[in-house]
């Protein structure tokens, strides 16, 4: 399995420009991309709104069709919103790819297994959802040596990591709190963007 | 609502659209709307985005609006219930100015109606203090505009209820 922050840093270091769209454990506080990411007016993280960043992504690869969009997904949040691989595959944008950090788990609630966490074939799921590319990693290695050819594919690209289970006990009230709220990132992407 | 004859044609909303710049319409087709897909279809400036579950388009009008594009929702009622926490969660939360048809399935101004869909659209709308207006024919298709430019004046959601089956052109 891959360490939260090792696959956030492999995949922020292959950005080159990218948008990054990061929900749940990727967008951890302490150890998601906020620590590690290198262009942090790209990053468009998502908390309200369960299980809609694939969405979110997917409106802005196609307002953006020249910039990658990479969407950080979690795998509760994806079962929340199931259809989107299909309303994904359908418009097909060439530059979405779509990462899926699979811990079987609700980390941020405790640690529950999601429903079925054991025999869900996440793969199969994107392919059959007619994703352009589908491709699976396990351990870091693999990752960061796999990412050239996964982001050379044109999109929609599925990318299945198996993640560490880092569960989050803490209650919710006295949790640390991102210092840049998701309010703002809507302010700076478009700046960065040059769109308002 | 069912009419025998049709007041509501898909140009005339079709045309306030163009005339407000919009790029984008996320939707999900329901029973009132199948005229104006035709023709949305044959549209060459405004882009279809398709979804299987109404929540769907709050965040994908999220993604394009803060990319730099302008679209709006045509849904449901029964999907506003639906999207009610992308609604929260990214529509107001994050300001945006959103402008949401709504197919108001089950309205009559005869005040009774057996579909609780249509009972609880306004009352929704008015707990999450989204404004709205009412289109129910040709002549009242310019109230898009009004919402169009309310919410980027007020930089919030606002709702344009469609109380009207579509006829053909």
């Amino acid at each position: 399995m891959i360490n939260n922050q090792d696959a956030v840093k492999a995949i922020d270091n292959k950005r080159d420009g990218a948008i990054i769209v990061p929900t749940m454990n990727a967008n951890n506080v302490h150890f998601g991309l906020p620590t590690v990411t290198s262009n942090q007016e790209m990053d468009l993280p998502v908390s309200g709104a369960m299980g809609k960043a694939s969405s979110l992504a997917l409106g802005l690869a196609l307002a953006q069709p020249d910039k990658k969009v990479f969407c950080l997904d979690g795998d509760g949040s994806l079962l929340m919103n199931l259809g989107t691989l299909v309303t994904l595959s359908n418009k097909a944008p060439k530059n979405l790819y779509h990462f899926l950090f699979n811990n079987n788990v609700y980390a941020v609630t405790g640690g529950q297994p999601i429903p079925g966490a054991e025999v869900s074939d996440w793969e199969g799921m994107a392919k059959g959802a007619g994703y352009a590319s589908v491709f699976s990693f396990d351990n870091l290695e693999d990752l960061t040596t796999g990412l050239e050819e996964v982001l050379a594919c044109e999109g929609p690209v599925f990318i299945h990591l198996r993640v560490e289970p880092e569960v989050e006990n803490t209650p919710v009230q006295f949790r640390q709190r991102p210092s840049r709220t998701v309010q703002q990132a809507f302010k700076d992407l478009p700046q960065a963007l040059g769109v308002k | 609502m069912t009419t025998h004859e049709a007041v509501l044609h898909p140009p005339a909303l079709i045309n306030e659209l163009k005339k407000n710049d919009i790029t984008h319409i996320v939707w999900l087709p329901d029973s009132e709307t199948n005229f104006m897909y035709q023709m949305l279809q044959a549209e060459p400036t405004i882009d279809l985005v398709p979804v299987c579950r109404e929540g769907e388009t709050m965040a994908i009008a999220a993604g394009l609006w803060v990319g730099g594009k302008k679209p709006v929702v045509l849904i449901q009622n029964t999907g506003i219930f639906e999207s009610g926490d992308s609604i929260r969660g990214l529509g107001l939360d994050i300001n945006q100015p959103l402008v949401m048809l709504i197919g108001y399935r089950g309205w009559t101004r005869r005040g009774a109606t057996p579909d609780s869909a249509a009972r609880f659209t306004e009352h929704i709308l008015h707990a999450w203090g989204i404004n709205y207006y009412l289109i129910e024919t040709d002549e009242d298709a310019d109230r898009i505009g009004l919402a169009v430019e309310e919410a980027y004046r007020t930089q919030r959601p606002v709702g344009v209820l469609i109380g009207a089956e579509f006829g053909s052109e």
